[in-house]
C-alpha cells in the first residue's frame, strides 16, 4: 500500500557533512532559513518603529504648519552646536556598528568587541550631551507647555541668543512639548539600544559571534541605524529652523 | 548553495550549511561616513542662509539623502533582496499618507478656529 | 490562571481519552485475532477501524506541570491558554453589557447611578475590544492552525509568540487594576479633552492597551514571517488556505496601525501627567488631532477584527458545501485590498468633528469603495454554496449566520458613510447596532464557528451536534433581537451612551419598548452563549474521540491526528490544493473523512 503523497514527503535532505548546530531551531529547515526569517522579522519591527515615531512627526508637521511663528521663535533656544555634535557622534556610532557587523562576518573577534565598545561610548556621549541640553532647559524653565515658565533675563545659550526677539508668541510651550517628546522618545530608544548592544558586547567577549552566527549583531545594527536615521531628521527639523 | 552576489560588491561569507551574507567593503563604509559628515555640515550651512520656504524643503532633501545613504549602505538594502526595500518604503508611504491627510485637514479648519477665537476673545 | 485551567483541561482530556483508548484497544485486539491475516495487504498493518486512537503523546500530554504550560514554546498550547483568557474577557465584557442593557430597561435610573453607567459602557467596550476581539481569532485559531496549515512545526518565532501571550496577560492585569482603582468613564474612544481631565484610571487602562498593542504587533510579525518563510514544499502563495490570507492581511494592519495607537496612548499619558498640551486647547493643543491619531489606528483595527473571521468563513463554506471555494484569487486579493484600503477611511468617524467638506467628501467616497472587496467575498461564498452539498453542521450554521449578520452590518455601514445621513445617525444607536452586527454577528460568530470547527483537532473530542446547532440558532435569534431594534432606535434619534432617556419619551414613546426588546435580546444572547460554551465544555468530559478529519477538509491541518502531536508533523507534508474536498469521502466506520481510493474502498488515514 503506497503512502499517500499528500501526507508524506521526504524530509529535506541536509547537505553532506552539515552540522546541525545548536543555533538552528527545530522548526527551521536550515540556518539560512532561520537567518532570513530573523531578518524579515527585524525589518517588520523597524517598520513599526517608523509608524510609532511617525505619530510625533505628524504632530510636529501639524503644529509647525499652523503656528510657524512659535517654531521660528523657540528654536533659537536650542543649541545648534550641541545638536550638530550629537548628529556626528551618532553617525559615527552607526559606522562603528556597521563595522561591527563586518567584523562578525569576517571572524574578527577583537574588532567586533572594539566596534561594539566604541558604539557604546558614542551612545553615552550622545546621552551626555542630551543631559546637558535638558538640564539647561530645566534651569531656564523652558519645558513643555504646561510647565513652560521661561526665566526672566537669563542667558540662554552659549551664543547669547535670548528673548531679544520680543515676548514669546502665545503657546510657545508647544514647541518645547514637541521637542521633549521627540528627543525624549528618541533618547529612550538610544538607551534601549545601549542595553542591547551591551548584551551583544558580553556575548562578543565570550566569542559567541562569528561568520557562522552573526545574526544578532546584524539585526541589532539594523535597529541602531534606524535610531540614527530618526535623529538625522530630528536635527534639522528641531534645531535648524529658519 | 551559495548566494550569487557579484564578487565586485564584496566577498560573500558562509557555506552550504550556514548562512551566507554579503560583507560590505570597508571603503564603502568609510566613504558613506564621510559623505554623511559632509552633508551634515551642508545642512547647517544651508540653514544659515535665508531661503524662505525653501529652507525646510532643502533641509528635508538633505536629510533624506543622508537617510538613504544609511539605509542603502549601513543597513545594506543595496545588497539585499528588493523585498526589504519594498517593506521600508511601504512603511514610509503609510506614514506620509497619515501625515498628509491629517496635516491637510488640520490646516483646513484653522480659519474656523481663528474665527471662534476672535468672536469670543479666547 | 489560564495555565492552571489549561493544565486541568489537559489532565481531564487525557484521563478520559485513556479509558476510551483502552476500550478501543480491546476491541481492536478482538478484531485482529478474528481476522484472517493472509487477507491483509502486504506492506503495512491496516490502521485500526473506528475513530483513531488518541495518540499516546499529543501536545496536551507531551509535558506536564504548570511550568511546561507557562514557559511553553508550543504554538498549540499558547493558543489554548489564549482561549481561556479570551473567553474570560468575553465573560467580563459580557457582564458589563448585561448591566448596561438592564439599566436601559427603564428610562430613568434602574439599577445604577449615572457615573457607574459611564463606567459600565466604557469598560464593556474597552474590555471587549482590547482583550477579546482584537486578539481573538488570530491569537486562538491563528496560533493553533497557522503552523499546521502551513505544514510547519511552529511559528517562525516561538519565543516571540510566548512573549505575545505574556504581554496579553500583563495588559489584562492592567485593565483589572484600572477597574479597581478608579474605573474608566471616557468611552472606549478616550476622546480628549475629557480623557485628559477625568479623575478615573485612564493611565492604567491606557498602559494596558499599550501593552496589548505590543502583543498584537508581535503576533503580526510572527504570522507575516511564518507565512513568508515556513510554507510547506509545493505551497505557493496561491495554494495557501484562505484563512492564512486573512491572517496575513490582518498582520499587515497589526504591524502598520498599532504603533500609532501606541504613540497616541503615550501622548495621552504625557498629557495627563506632564501637561504637554498637544491635545489641550489651554496650551494651544488641538483635541481633534487626538481623533485623527486615534482613528488612524482604530479604523484599521476593525479590519483586524473582521479579516480573520472572513478567513474562517472561507474555510467553513468550502468544507461544508463539499465544493472547491469559488473565486480563490478574488478572495485572496480582496483580503489584502481591505487591509490597505482600510487605512484610507478613518475620517468617517469624524464627519461631525469640524472636518472641512472637501475632506469629508473624500473620506466618504473612499468609505464606499472599501465595501467593495467585502462584497466580493460574500458573493464568492454564496457562489461556493450554490449547487453544493451543504451539510449544516454546527460550524456551517455559524458560517450561514455570519453571512446574514455581516451582510446587515456591512450594509448599514453605508448609511453611516453617507455624509447627509451620517449627520443624523452619528452618535446614535444606529452606530451601536451597526458595529455590533459586524463585531458580534460577524467576528464573534466567525470565531465561534472556527472554534467549533477546530475543536475536534484541538481537543480530540467531538461535541454533541444537536446542542451545537441549538446554540448557534439561539445566538442568531438573540443577536437579531438585541441589535435590530437599535437601528430603529438610532434612526429615530436615540443617542448612544445616554443614561437617562426619559426626556426623549415625550416625543418618542416607542423608545422604551424598543430598549426593552433589545435588553430581552441581550438576555437571550447570554443564554445562547451558555449553551454554546457549555456544549464545548461538556465535550471535554463526554465527547467521543475525534478522527483526524471529521469534516473532510483538504487543508494540511487535518492531515495530522486529533489532537496533534507536539511536533505537528513527523515529515514535512507536501501541499496540494487546499480546497480539493472531492478527494475525501465519509467513512462511517472511521466516523470521519478519509481519502477516496480508486477501488472505492475506504483507506484509513495513515498516522503521520
Amino acid at each position: 500500500m503506497s503512502e499517500t503523497p499528500a501526507l508524506h514527503a521526504a524530509a529535506p535532505v541536509a547537505p553532506a557533512g552539515s552540522v546541525h548546530t545548536s543555533h538552528v531551531a527545530h522548526h527551521f529547515a536550515s540556518a539560512q532559513q532561520q537567518f532570513d526569517a530573523g531578518k524579515l522579522g527585524i525589518w517588520i519591527f523597524l517598520v513599526t518603529e517608523i509608524l510609532f515615531f511617525g505619530g510625533l512627526f505628524c504632530a510636529y508637521a501639524v503644529y509647525r504648519a499652523i503656528h510657524p511663528e512659535i517654531f521660528l521663535y523657540a528654536h533659537h533656544y536650542l543649541d545648534r552646536t550641541l545638536g550638530a555634535v550629537n548628529t556626528v557622534v551618532l553617525i559615527f556610532s552607526s559606522l562603528t556598528m556597521a563595522w561591527a557587523v563586518r567584523c562578525a562576518q569576517l571572524d574578527q573577534r577583537r574588532g567586533l568587541a572594539a566596534c561594539l565598545a566604541i558604539t557604546l561610548v558614542c551612545a553615552s556621549v550622545f546621552m551626555g550631551v542630551k543631559y546637558v541640553e535638558y538640564s539647561q532647559k530645566w534651569r531656564h524653565g523652558l519645558l513643555w507647555a504646561g510647565w513652560f515658565r521661561p526665566a526672566e533675563g537669563s542667558e540662554l545659550s552659549a551664543h547669547g541668543l535670548d528673548g531679544g526677539h520680543g515676548p514669546p508668541p502665545r503657546d510657545t510651550g508647544i514647541f518645547f512639548s514637541i521637542y521633549f517628546l521627540m528627543t525624549g522618545l528618541h533618547g529612550l530608544h538610544v538607551l534601549g539600544g545601549m542595553g542591547v548592544i551591551g548584551w551583544l558586547l558580553t556575548g562578543a567577549l565570550r566569542g559567541r559571534y562569528g561568520s557562522q552566527y552573526f545574526a544578532p549583531v546584524d539585526f541589532v545594527a539594523l535597529y541602531w541605524h534606524l535610531v540614527d536615521m530618526i535623529w538625522i531628521f530630528l536635527f534639522p527639523l528641531l534645531y535648524l529652523i529658519h | 548553495m551559495q548566494h550569487a552576489v557579484a564578487e565586485r560588491n564584496g566577498p560573500v561569507v558562509g557555506s552550504a550549511q550556514h548562512t551566507s551574507a554579503h560583507v560590505v567593503p570597508l571603503r564603502v563604509l568609510l566613504g558613506v561616513f564621510a559623505a554623511l559628515v559632509v552633508l551634515t555640515y551642508l545642512t547647517v550651512k544651508v540653514a544659515q542662509v535665508d531661503l524662505g520656504a525653501w529652507n525646510l524643503f532643502g533641509a528635508l532633501v538633505i536629510a533624506s539623502i543622508k537617510a538613504a545613504l544609511v539605509a542603502l549602505y549601513f543597513m545594506h538594502l543595496r545588497y539585499d533582496s528588493a523585498f526589504y526595500s519594498f517593506l521600508f518604503v511601504t512603511g514610509l508611504a503609510f506614514l506620509v499618507m497619515f501625515l498628509g491627510f491629517t496635516l491637510i485637514d488640520a490646516v483646513a479648519y484653522q480659519p474656523d478656529i481663528e474665527e471662534f477665537r476672535q468672536a469670543t476673545g479666547v | 490562571m489560564q495555565a492552571d485551567a489549561a493544565f486541568i483541561l489537559s489532565a481531564v482530556v487525557s484521563l478520559a481519552d485513556w479509558r476510551a483508548a483502552m476500550r478501543r484497544l480491546a476491541m481492536f485486539r478482538t478484531e485482529l485475532s478474528q481476522t484472517d491475516m493472509s487477507q491483509t495487504l502486504a506492506t503495512q498493518p491496516a490502521p485500526p477501524i473506528g475513530p483513531s486512537l488518541p495518540q499516546a503523546d499529543n501536545y496536551l500530554t507531551h509535558a506536564r506541570g504548570l511550568r511546561s504550560w507557562l514557559f511553553t514554546l508550543d504554538h498549540k498550547r499558547i493558543a489554548v491558554m489564549y482561549l481561556v483568557g479570551i473567553l474570560g474577557s468575553f465573560l467580563l465584557g459580557g457582564v458589563f453589557a448585561l448591566l448596561v442593557r438592564t439599566e436601559l430597561l427603564s428610562p430613568g435610573p434602574t439599577i445604577m447611578g449615572k457615573d457607574m453607567y459611564n463606567h459600565m459602557f466604557t469598560l464593556h467596550g474597552a474590555v471587549m475590544i482590547f482583550l477579546f476581539i482584537i486578539p481573538g481569532i488570530p491569537a486562538v485559531l491563528g496560533n493553533f492552525a497557522l503552523p499546521l496549515m502551513l505544514g510547519a512545526k511552529d511559528v517562525a518565532f516561538p519565543r516571540l509568540n510566548l512573549a505575545s501571550l505574556w504581554l496579553w496577560i500583563v495588559g489584562a492585569i492592567f485593565f483589572l487594576v484600572a477597574i479597581h482603582v478608579g474605573g474608566l468613564d471616557t468611552g472606549w474612544t478616550f476622546y480628549t479633552p475629557y480623557s485628559t481631565e477625568t479623575p478615573t484610571a485612564v493611565i492604567p487602562a491606557g498602559l494596558g492597551a499599550f501593552v496589548l498593542g505590543f502583543s498584537s504587533i508581535f503576533t503580526g510579525i510572527n504570522f507575516i514571517v511564518s507565512i513568508h518563510k515556513l510554507r510547506a514544499p509545493g505551497m505557493t502563495w496561491f495554494r495557501m488556505p484562505l484563512f492564512l490570507w486573512g491572517l496575513y492581511a490582518t498582520a499587515i494592519i497589526q504591524v502598520l496601525a498599532t504603533p500609532v495607537l501606541g504613540i497616541t496612548i503615550l501622548l495621552l499619558a504625557a498629557e495627563r501627567v506632564l501637561e504637554v498640551g498637544i491635545f489641550n486647547p489651554k496650551w494651544g493643543g488641538d483635541p481633534v488631532l487626538f481623533q485623527h491619531f486615534f482613528w488612524f489606528y482604530s479604523h484599521p483595527a476593525v479590519y483586524i477584527m473582521i479579516l480573520p473571521g472572513m478567513g474562517v468563513i472561507s474555510e467553513l463554506v468550502s468544507t461544508f458545501s463539499r465544493r472547491h471555494i469559488f473565486g480563490y484569487r478574488f478572495i485572496a486579493y480582496s483580503s489584502v485590498a481591505i487591509a490597505v484600503w482600510g487605512f484610507l477611511v478613518w475620517g468617517h468617524h469624524m464627519f461631525t468633528s469640524g472636518m472641512t467638506p472637501l475632506a469629508a467628501m473624500i473620506f466618504s467616497a473612499l468609505t464606499f469603495s472599501v465595501s467593495i472587496p467585502s462584497a466580493v467575498k460574500v458573493f464568492n461564498w454564496l457562489a461556493t454554496m450554490y449547487k453544493g452539498s451543504i451539510r449544516l453542521a454546527t460550524p456551517m450554521c455559524y458560517a450561514v449566520a455570519f453571512i446574514c449578520l455581516f451582510g446587515i452590518g456591512g450594509l448599514t455601514g453605508l448609511f453611516l458613510g453617507t455624509l447627509a445621513t451620517d449627520v443624523h445617525l452619528h452618535d446614535t444607536y444606529f452606530v451601536v447596532g451597526h458595529f455590533h452586527y459586524v463585531m458580534f454577528g460577524g467576528t464573534t460568530v466567525a470565531f465561534l464557528g472556527g472554534l467549533y470547527y477546530w475543536w475536534p483537532k484541538m481537543t480530540g473530542r467531538m461535541y454533541r451536534e444537536r446542542w451545537g446547532q441549538l446554540g448557534a440558532l439561539l445566538l442568531f435569534l438573540g443577536l437579531n433581537l438585541t441589535f435590530f431594534p437599535q437601528f430603529i432606535l438610532g434612526s429615530r434619534g436615540m443617542p448612544r451612551r445616554y443614561y437617562d432617556y426619559s426626556g426623549l419619551l415625550a416625543r418618542h414613546p416607542d423608545f422604551q419598548w424598543l430598549h426593552v426588546l433589545s435588553s430581552l435580546g441581550a438576555y437571550l444572547t447570554a443564554v445562547a452563549m451558555l449553551v454554546v460554551l457549555g456544549t464545548l465544555v461538556h465535550s471535554l468530559f463526554r465527547g467521543r474521540p475525534a478522527p483526524p478529519n471529521p469534516w473532510g477538509a483538504a487543508t494540511l491541518d487535518w492531515q495530522c491526528p486529533s489532537p496533534p502531536p507536539h511536533d505537528n508533523f513527523a515529515h514535512t507534508p507536501m501541499a496540494g490544493d487546499p480546497y480539493d474536498v472531492e478527494q475525501f469521502e465519509y467513512d462511517p466506520a472511521a466516523e470521519g473523512y478519509v481519502l477516496r481510493t480508486a477501488q472505492g474502498s475506504a483507506e484509513g488515514v495513515a498516522h503521520v
